[in-house]
C-alpha cells in the first residue's frame, strides 16, 4: 500500500507544480511584454482611449484649398516626359477631326515587308488623308522598325534626315513605329535617333521608359503576318476540365549568358516530364559551345524530341518568357493557339495595355517567382481556364491577327485620347466584338449597342422603326405595306426614305395610320439607305423596300424573334454563298437551298447600330463600290454583321414565297436580266472578301417558325395563324 | 497541392498498450489529476482573457499621448528621394510575400511612437483621426499580421496624410530608423494632401526611397504606374452628413460648381457658362454674410441665396470638379456621395484607384482647354448613360470612398492583386454595382464559336431496366451520322446490364457506365468518356425521333452551343389565383423549357450541374427522383441568360397514339409536383431565370414547296 500512497503524493505534487508554473509563467510573460501572440488573436492596433478626441488630418478650409495660387500648367518639353497635353498639338485635330497623313514614299528608299504592311494599313484606314495640312497625326516613310545597329535593316543617318524634313517639327504629332530597339549586349530602349515629341508605337516596351497615355505598346509580329483578315484562333473545344495533354509547356533557347539569361536559364527546373514540359536548347548564336555547361548535351537531345507546334496546341498554359528583349513572337503564337500565356517578362508594358485587361487572358507571372508557377496554374479553377482560353481567342481575333488590326487598334487608342468624353469605356475593349467594332461616335453607353444586353442586364427596346426606301412614285403596294406594318403592335413610327426623282407627295396623299409617319429626303449618295438617321430612335429597324410585301403577323413574329437575337439580322428573304471550285471564286445564289448566309435587307429587322457601323466603320471607297453593283449593299451589310458577330443571320417563317422575284427588284432603275444581276452580285461578294481578307459569312441550316407553325392542331390555338394562310 | 482540399487522416485512434492491472489504477489516477490540473490552468488562462480580448488589451486603454517618445538625432540618416523608376519587379521584394493558398499578402503595422527632434520639439502630430481609422481598419482586416517576420508589406504608424502638418526632413529621418526600413522596401505610405506652397508638388515631398506611395493627387509625371496607388482625398463630410441615395433621373440643375477657392480664370469661365445657359447652370461661391456660429464649410452662396452643402449637390446632374492648387480634391468624394456625375477638369490627374476603376462609367473627363465647350459636351451624353453614371458614382463612393476603411482596403487589395495576379479581382467585381451584378449575366461560353461538325456528339442514355426499349433507342440513335459515341448510364444496382453479346451492334463505341446509386443526377455527370462538346441526353423510351430529326438537332446545337436544344417543349406560367408558378405541358404558342429526355447541350453544363448547382437543388432532385430536367433548364438559363431552342414540330416521342409525352405520366399529381419544382428552384435561384420564346427551329425548307429528295432533312415528323 506504500506504493499507492507514494504515487498519489507524487501525482498531487506534480499537478500543483504544473499549475503553479503555468500560472506564474503567464504572469511573467504578461508583465515582461514578451510578445508571444496566441494563435487566433493577434495583437491588433490599439483602440486608443482618446481616439474620439483626435484631430482631423486636415481642417475643412485646407481641404478647400484656400488661397490657391494660379494652377500650374506643366508645359515640360523634355520629350522623355511627354504627355498628350504637353507634347501633342490638339489644335491640329480640331478642324478636320482625326486624320492620319503618311508621307509619300520616296524612291530608292526601300522599306521592310513589315513596315510596308504598316504603311498599307494606314493608307487603308478610314482616317487616312493625302493632305498634310488637314492631318492630325503624321507617320514617317522611313523604316524605323529595326533599330538594332547590328541588323541589316538598320537605316543609318535617320536623325539628319528627320531634322531636314519640314513637317517633322521636333516630332510633334508624329507616330513612330518600332519593333526592335537597342542592341547587344543590353538590348535597351535606344533607337539611334531622337524621337523628340513623337509618340512611339513600340514592341517589347519597357514600363520604365513608357510614357503612359502617350506611347503605345504594340505586339512583336512576324514578317509574314498577314496584311488583313488573318488566321482564325485555334480553339475548337470548349472543354471543362480542359482536355489537353499538357498543363504547362515551353520550348526554346536557353541563354547561358547575357541579358535575359536569368529566366531562360532557370526554366528547365520546372520540367517534370509528365504534365509540365519545359525544354531548352543551348544552341543559338555562333559560339554557344564556348559557354556550354553540363546540362546542354542532354537538354539538346530532349529538345529535339518534342515539336514546338505540337506543344503549343496541346498545352493549357504556355510559358512566354522574355528573350533578349521583353517581348517575343511566342506571345502571339500562344494567343492564337489558345494556349494561355504565362508571362515571365518583368517590366514589360503589355501590348495595348492602355485598353486591354490582360488579367482576363493571361497569367502575368514574375520572373523571380518562376518556381511558383506550376502550383499557381494548377490552382486556377477550370471555369477560369475556360474563360481565359476564350478570351485569348477573342483578343487574337479582335486586335492581333493581322497588321491591319494592330495598326488600326493603335490609331483608335490614340483617337480615344483626343476626346476623353467620347471614348470607349474599358468594357467595350474587353468584350466581343471588341473596340474596333464598337464605335464611340455612336454611343459611349453600353446599353445602346446590340452586343451587351446580357452583361448589362437590360433588353432591347420593345418597339421598332419601319424604314421604307421608296425609289418610284407612290404606288398601291407601298401604301398597302405601310398600312400592314403600321398595324403591328410593336411599330413605333414609320420613316420613308424618299429617293425618287419627283418630290414626295403632300401629307394627305399618305395613308391614314395610327403611328407617326415622316418622310426623309434621300441624300442621293451611295448607300444612303444605311445612313444613321437621327430620326431612328428605337433600337430595332425594320428595313423595307417598296416592293416588299408583308403581313402584320409576319412583322410581329419576326420582331419578337429579333428581340431574342438583337445582334443579328432577322428577316424573310434569304440567299447564300458557296465556294465555286471550278472558277476558284465565291459564288452567290438566291435559289432555294438547304442553307442560308444572307438575309436581304429588303425585309429585315436589325439593330440601328449597324447603320452607324456601316457608315462610320467602312471606308467611303467600299461603300461606293457597294452602291455601284446590284444588291451589293445588301451583301455588304450581311458581310459586315457577320464579321462583327461571327454568326449567321436568322430567317423567319413567311407566308408566301416570293423568292424568284427578288433579284430583279434589287436592281435599281432599269431592269437588267437576272443573270447580269447575279454576275454583279458575285463580283461584289468577291471584292468584299478581298477587302475583309477572308470570307466572313457564316451559313445556317435553320429557320425559326412559330412554335405551332403548320402543326396539325386547330388553327384557333395558333397565335400567328395568318402566317399559314395560302 | 496546396490549393486542393485538405486531406483527411482516415486512420482510427491508436490502441492503448496493455499493462499490469495493478499499476493501471495509479496511472489512471495520476493521469486524471494532471488532466484536472491542466483544465484548471486552461480555464484560468482563457476565461478572463475571453472577456478581456473582446474589449481590449490592457495596453490599448492608453492615450495616444502616452506612447513612447523617440528622439531623432539631427544627423540621423535621411532616405533618398523617391525613385521614379521604381516598379514592382525592381523595388519590391516579392520573396517576402511567398506563395500561400489564400493568396493574401500579410501586412504589418509599426507600433505608434512620438518622434521629437534633438530639442524635444515634435516632428508632427502624433496621429490624426483618419490615420488612426485607417490603421484600425488594416488591423481588423484579414491582411493583418502582428508578426514582423511574416509580413510582406509594412505600414509605418507615422502619419503623413497631410504634408503640411509635418516637418519633412525629420519625418524622413523617422522613417529611416524604422526597424525593417531597408531603403523603404515593401513599405507603404498613405498621403492625401501632398506638396505645399508655392509649387504644390503632386506627390509627397518626404524623401522615402523605395517605399510605395498611396497618394491622393498624383499627376502622370509623379505616378509610378503599377507601383504607386492613387487614392481619393477623404472628405470628413462623408462621416458627418448622411445623404440618402437618390434615384437616378433629371435634377434641378444641369451643371453645378460648388468649389469655393477657384482660380479667378476658371471662375470667370464658369460664370460665362452660367450667363450663356441661365438657370440650368449654378456656380456657387463662399458666403460672405453668414451669421456667427454657422460653419462656413456647410454653406454655399450665389447672389445672396444660401444653399446647404453638400445637400445642394443632390440637386444637380453634373458637378464640376476642378483642379485647385492640388490635383486631388476632397469635393470629388462629396460629389460622388450625392450621386452627381463628376465633371473632372484637371489635366494629367490620375483618378483614384484608376488601376482598377473604370472612371469613364462614372464621370466625364474634359481637358482643361475644352472647358468653354463643357455645356455642349455634357448635352451630348445620352440620358440613359447619365442615369447609369449617377448610379455608378454613388456606388464608387459607397465601395471605395466613404470611409478610411474603404480606402485602406481597396489600396491593399490593389497591391494584393499585383502580387497574386492569378487570383486578382476581376474588372466586373471592382466596377459593377450590386444591382448590375444581380441583373447581368456573364455567359461562361461567351466566344461566338461554331463547333466543327466533325466533332460529333455523345449520346447518353439513362436507363434502369427497360432493356428492350433501350436497345431500340440505341439502334435508332446509332443511325445518326454525327454520333461519335454512345454512353449508357446503368442506374440499376440490383441487376447487371445484359451480356456484351446481347447489345445491338453499332458503328460507334458503346460504353456502359454502372452507377453506385440510383440517382437522377447520374445522367448529368461529366464522365471522362464524353470526349465531345455536344451531349445528347435521351431517355430509354424515346423511340419516335428520326435520324433526320436528331441530326438536324445537332446542327441547330452547333449554331447555339451555349443553349439547351431539345425536342419536348414546356412552359412555365404565373398562376394569378395561387400566386405562384405553374408547369404547363399543353401544346402552347410559347416555350420556356425543353426536357432533357431528348436534348442536346454542352458538356460544360454537366460540370456545372454536378459541381456548381446552387443551394440544395441537386440533393433535392435526387431525393425526390424528379425534375432533374427542370433543374438543368434553370441552371443553363441562369448562367447564360438565354432561352432554350425547341427543334422541329415533334410533340410525340414514345408512340404515335400517346397524347402524353412526359417521362412519367400526365396525371394531376405529376403536374403538381412539377409545379412545386419550379417554385422551389425559383426561390433557390432567387429569380426566375427561364426565358419565354415563341419560336422553334425547323430546317430552312421545312414544309416548303420543294422536292423532298433535295432537302437535307426530309424526314421531319409532323407531330
Amino acid at each position: 500500500m506504500q506504493a499507492r500512497k507514494k504515487y498519489l503524493l507524487v501525482a498531487f505534487l506534480a499537478s500543483w507544480l504544473l499549475l503553479f508554473l503555468l500560472l506564474l509563467g503567464d504572469r511573467l510573460r504578461r508583465s515582461a511584454f514578451i510578445s508571444q501572440p496566441r494563435a487566433g488573436s493577434p495583437r491588433r492596433w490599439p483602440r486608443w482611449a482618446d481616439r474620439s478626441l483626435l484631430g482631423s488630418f486636415a481642417d475643412p478650409q485646407e481641404l478647400q484649398d484656400r488661397g490657391a495660387p494660379p494652377p500650374p500648367s506643366p508645359r515640360l518639353n523634355a520629350s522623355s516626359r511627354c504627355r498628350m497635353e504637353t507634347c501633342f498639338d490638339l489644335g491640329r485635330c480640331r478642324r478636320h477631326g482625326f486624320k492620319v497623313f503618311t508621307y509619300p514614299r520616296q524612291r530608292g528608299q526601300p522599306v521592310s515587308d513589315s513596315y510596308g504592311k504598316i504603311l498599307a494599313s494606314l493608307e487603308r484606314s478610314r482616317y487616312h488623308t493625302r493632305r498634310p495640312e488637314e492631318a492630325c497625326l503624321f507617320v514617317l516613310p522611313i523604316d524605323t522598325l529595326d533599330r538594332d545597329r547590328l541588323s541589316a535593316r538598320y537605316v543609318p543617318g535617320l536623325g539628319q534626315e528627320l531634322g531636314a524634313s519640314p513637317l517633322w517639327n521636333g516630332g510633334r504629332n508624329h507616330l513612330v513605329f518600332n519593333l526592335y530597339s537597342g542592341t547587344w549586349p543590353h538590348y535597351g530602349e535606344e533607337l539611334g535617333f531622337d524621337v523628340g515629341q513623337a509618340m512611339l508605337a513600340k514592341a517589347s516596351f519597357d514600363a520604365g521608359s513608357f510614357r503612359p497615355g502617350f506611347d503605345v505598346s504594340i505586339p512583336l509580329f512576324p514578317r509574314d503576318h498577314p496584311q488583313r483578315g488573318g488566321q482564325e484562333g485555334r480553339l475548337r473545344h470548349g472543354a471543362v476540365p480542359p482536355r489537353k495533354k499538357y498543363l504547362l509547356a515551353f520550348k526554346g533557347k536557353r541563354y547561358l549568358t547575357g541579358i535575359g539569361s536569368g529566366t531562360r536559364n532557370a526554366l528547365h527546373h520546372i520540367h517534370n516530364g509528365k504534365d509540365i514540359v519545359s525544354l531548352t536548347t543551348c544552341k543559338h548564336g555562333k559560339d554557344w559551345e564556348k559557354h556550354k555547361d553540363e546540362r546542354c548535351d542532354k537538354d539538346n537531345v530532349d529538345y529535339e524530341k518534342f515539336d514546338y507546334q505540337e506543344l503549343l496546341h496541346n498545352s493549357t498554359f504556355c510559358i512566354v518568357p522574355r528573350g533578349r528583349r521583353l517581348g517575343s513572337f511566342r506571345f502571339l503564337e500562344a494567343l492564337q493557339a489558345a494556349c494561355i500565356p504565362v508571362l515571365l517578362s518583368d517590366g514589360w508594358e503589355l501590348p495595348f495595355s492602355e485598353v486591354i485587361d490582360w488579367s482576363k487572358a493571361a497569367v502575368v507571372g514574375s520572373e523571380k517567382l518562376l518556381l511558383q508557377i506550376p502550383s499557381a496554374v494548377r490552382c486556377i479553377h477550370p471555369e477560369r481556364v475556360l474563360a481565359l482560353q476564350q478570351q485569348t481567342q477573342f483578343l487574337w481575333d479582335a486586335y492581333f491577327s493581322s497588321v491591319d488590326k494592330i495598326v488600326h487598334t493603335t490609331l483608335e487608342i490614340i483617337k480615344d485620347r483626343l476626346l476623353p468624353h467620347r471614348s470607349r469605356p474599358r468594357f467595350l475593349w474587353n468584350a466581343p466584338p471588341g473596340g474596333l467594332l464598337a464605335l464611340p461616335d455612336f454611343s459611349t453607353h453600353i446599353g445602346d449597342f446590340p452586343f451587351y444586353y446580357l452583361q448589362h442586364g437590360s433588353s432591347p427596346s420593345d418597339k421598332f422603326t419601319a424604314f421604307i426606301r421608296v425609289v418610284s412614285p407612290l404606288s398601291q403596294p407601298v401604301l398597302r405595306l405601310i398600312q400592314a406594318v403600321s398595324r403591328s403592335q410593336y411599330c413605333a413610327q414609320i420613316l420613308v426614305l424618299w429617293s425618287c426623282e419627283k418630290p414626295p407627295p403632300p401629307l394627305e396623299k399618305w395613308p391614314q395610320i395610327t403611328v407617326p409617319l415622316s418622310v426623309i429626303e434621300g441624300r442621293r449618295e451611295p448607300s444612303d439607305r444605311f445612313f444613321p438617321y437621327a430620326a431612328i430612335r428605337t433600337d430595332a429597324v425594320l428595313s423595307l423596300d417598296e416592293h416588299s410585301s408583308l403581313s402584320t403577323s409576319e412583322v410581329d413574329f419576326a420582331f419578337v424573334v429579333w428581340r431574342s437575337f438583337p445582334e443579328r439580322i432577322v428577316g424573310f428573304l434569304a440567299s447564300s454563298h458557296f465556294w465555286d471550285a471550278e472558277q476558284q471564286r465565291w459564288g452567290y445564289t438566291s435559289r432555294w437551298t438547304n442553307e442560308l448566309s444572307i438575309v436581304l435587307t429588303a425585309a429585315a429587322f436589325y439593330h440601328r447600330y449597324y447603320h452607324s457601323l456601316f457608315t462610320g466603320y467602312l471606308p467611303a471607297g467600299l461603300r461606293e463600290l457597294a452602291g455601284g453593283l446590284a444588291a451589293c449593299e445588301d451583301i455588304l451589310m450581311n458581310v459586315l454583321v457577320a464579321a462583327v458577330t461571327k454568326l449567321p443571320p436568322i430567317k423567319v417563317a413567311q407566308r408566301k414565297q416570293h423568292k424568284e422575284a427578288v433579284p430583279q427588284q434589287q436592281v435599281k432603275g432599269t431592269a437588267p436580266s437576272s443573270s447580269r444581276g447575279f454576275l454583279q452580285q458575285q463580283d461584289c461578294l468577291n471584292q468584299l472578301v478581298d477587302w475583309f481578307g477572308y470570307m466572313p459569312l457564316v451559313s445556317s441550316q435553320l429557320r425559326l417558325d412559330p412554335v405551332l407553325f403548320k402543326d396539325q392542331v386547330s388553327i384557333l390555338r395558333k397565335k400567328y395563324r395568318h402566317l399559314e394562310r395560302p | 497541392m496546396m490549393c486542393a482540399s485538405a486531406k483527411y487522416n482516415t486512420r482510427g485512434p491508436a490502441l492503448i498498450p496493455r499493462m499490469k492491472t495493478k499499476h493501471r489504477v495509479y496511472y489512471i489516477t495520476l493521469f486524471s489529476i494532471v488532466l484536472l490540473g491542466l483544465i484548471a490552468t486552461g480555464m484560468f488562462q482563457f476565461w478572463p482573457h475571453s472577456i478581456e480580448s473582446s474589449s481590449d488589451w490592457a495596453v490599448e486603454k492608453r492615450s495616444v499621448h502616452d506612447v513612447p517618445v523617440v528622439k531623432l538625432p539631427a544627423d540621423s540618416p535621411i532616405p533618398e528621394r523617391g525613385d521614379l523608376s521604381c516598379r514592382m519587379h525592381t523595388c519590391f521584394d516579392v520573396y517576402r510575400c511567398g506563395f500561400n493558398p489564400k493568396n493574401k499578402i500579410k501586412v504589418y503595422i509599426y507600433s505608434l511612437k512620438k518622434y521629437v527632434d534633438e530639442y524635444g520639439a515634435s516632428v508632427s502630430n502624433t496621429i490624426s483621426r483618419e490615420y488612426n481609422e485607417l490603421l484600425t481598419a488594416i488591423s481588423d482586416s484579414e491582411f493583418y499580421t502582428d508578426d514582423v517576420n511574416r509580413a510582406c508589406l509594412f505600414v509605418p504608424s507615422i502619419d503623413v496624410l497631410n504634408q503640411n502638418t509635418l516637418r519633412i526632413k525629420e519625418t524622413a529621418q523617422a522613417l529611416a530608423q524604422l526597424s525593417r526600413w531597408d531603403r523603404g522596401t515593401n513599405h507603404l505610405l498613405f498621403n492625401m494632401l501632398p506638396g505645399g506652397p508655392p509649387d504644390y508638388n503632386t506627390a509627397l515631398d518626404v524623401p522615402r526611397d523605395r517605399a510605395l506611395l498611396a497618394g491622393g493627387g498624383f499627376s502622370t509625371w509623379t505616378y509610378r504606374q503599377g507601383y504607386d496607388v492613387s487614392i481619393p482625398v477623404y472628405s470628413p463630410l462623408s462621416g458627418e452628413v448622411d445623404l440618402p441615395e437618390r434615384g437616378p433621373g433629371p435634377r434641378r440643375y444641369f451643371i453645378l460648381s460648388s468649389q469655393m477657392a477657384l482660380h479667378p480664370e476658371y471662375r470667370s469661365e464658369l460664370e460665362a457658362l452660367q450667363a450663356e445657359n441661365g438657370e440650368s447652370v449654378l456656380v456657387l461661391d463662399k458666403c460672405t454674410n453668414l451669421s456667427d456660429g454657422v460653419p462656413a464649410v456647410r454653406k454655399r452662396c450665389h447672389n445672396n441665396q444660401i444653399f446647404d452643402y453638400p445637400q445642394v449637390l443632390q440637386e444637380a446632374t453634373f458637378c464640376v470638379v476642378l483642379r485647385g492648387a492640388r490635383l486631388g480634391q476632397a469635393v470629388l468624394s462629396d460629389v460622388l456621395q450625392a450621386g452627381c456625375v463628376p465633371v473632372i477638369i484637371a489635366d494629367s490627374y490620375i483618378l483614384p484607384f484608376s488601376e482598377v476603376l473604370d472612371w469613364k462609367r462614372a464621370s466625364v473627363v474634359i481637358p482643361e482647354e475644352k472647358m468653354p465647350e463643357m455645356y455642349s459636351i455634357l448635352q451630348s451624353v445620352p440620358q440613359r448613360q447619365i442615369e447609369e453614371m449617377q448610379r455608378q458614382a454613388r456606388w464608387f463612393w459607397e465601395a471605395y470612398f466613404r470611409s478610411m476603411k474603404a480606402i485602406a482596403l481597396a489600396t491593399l487589395q490593389i497591391i494584393n492583386d499585383r502580387i497574386y495576379p492569378y487570383a486578382a479581382i476581376s474588372y466586373e467585381d471592382w466596377n459593377d454595382p450590386p444591382v448590375v451584378k444581380w441583373s447581368s449575366v456573364s455567359n461562361p461560353l461567351f466566344l461566338p464559336l461554331i463547333p466543327p461538325q466533325s466533332q460529333g456528339f455523345t449520346a447518353i442514355v439513362l436507363t434502369y431496366d427497360r432493356v428492350e426499349s433501350l436497345f431500340r433507342v440505341i439502334t435508332e440513335v446509332s443511325k445518326v451520322p454525327s454520333l461519335s459515341k454512345l454512353l449508357v448510364v446503368w442506374n440499376n444496382q440490383n441487376k447487371n446490364p445484359p451480356e456484351d453479346s446481347l447489345w445491338p451492334k453499332i458503328r460507334v463505341p458503346l460504353k456502359v457506365v454502372r452507377t453506385a446509386e440510383n440517382k437522377l443526377s447520374n445522367r448529368f455527370f461529366p464522365y471522362d468518356e464524353i470526349e465531345t462538346e455536344a451531349v445528347l441526353a435521351i431517355d430509354d423510351d424515346i423511340i419516335m425521333l428520326t435520324s433526320d430529326e436528331l441530326q438536324f438537332g445537332y446542327e441547330v446545337w452547333r449554331e447555339f452551343p451555349d443553349r439547351l436544344v431539345g425536342y419536348p417543349g414546356r412552359l412555365h406560367l404565373w398562376d394569378h389565383e395561387m400566386n405562384k408558378w405553374k408547369y404547363e405541358s399543353e401544346w402552347t404558342n410559347e416555350v420556356s423549357m425543353v426536357l432533357t429526355g431528348a436534348a442536346f447541350y454542352h458538356k460544360y453544363f454537366n460540370y456545372l450541374y454536378t459541381y456548381k448547382m446552387p443551394g440544395d437543388i441537386k440533393n433535392w432532385v435526387d431525393a425526390h427522383m424528379n425534375c432533374e430536367d427542370i433543374a438543368m433548364n434553370f441552371l443553363v438559363a441562369n448562367v447564360t441568360g438565354k432561352s432554350v431552342i425547341k427543334v422541329t414540330p415533334r410533340k410525340k416521342f414514345k408512340c404515335p397514339e400517346c397524347t402524353a409525352i412526359d417521362g412519367l405520366s400526365l396525371d394531376q399529381t405529376h403536374m403538381v409536383e412539377r409545379s412545386e419544382c419550379i417554385n422551389k428552384f425559383a426561390s433557390v435561384f432567387g429569380t426566375m431565370p427561364l426565358k419565354v420564346v415563341e419560336h422553334r427551329a425547323d430546317p430552312v425548307l421545312y414544309k416548303d414547296d420543294f422536292p423532298e429528295k433535295l432537302k437535307s432533312f426530309p424526314n421531319i415528323g409532323s407531330l
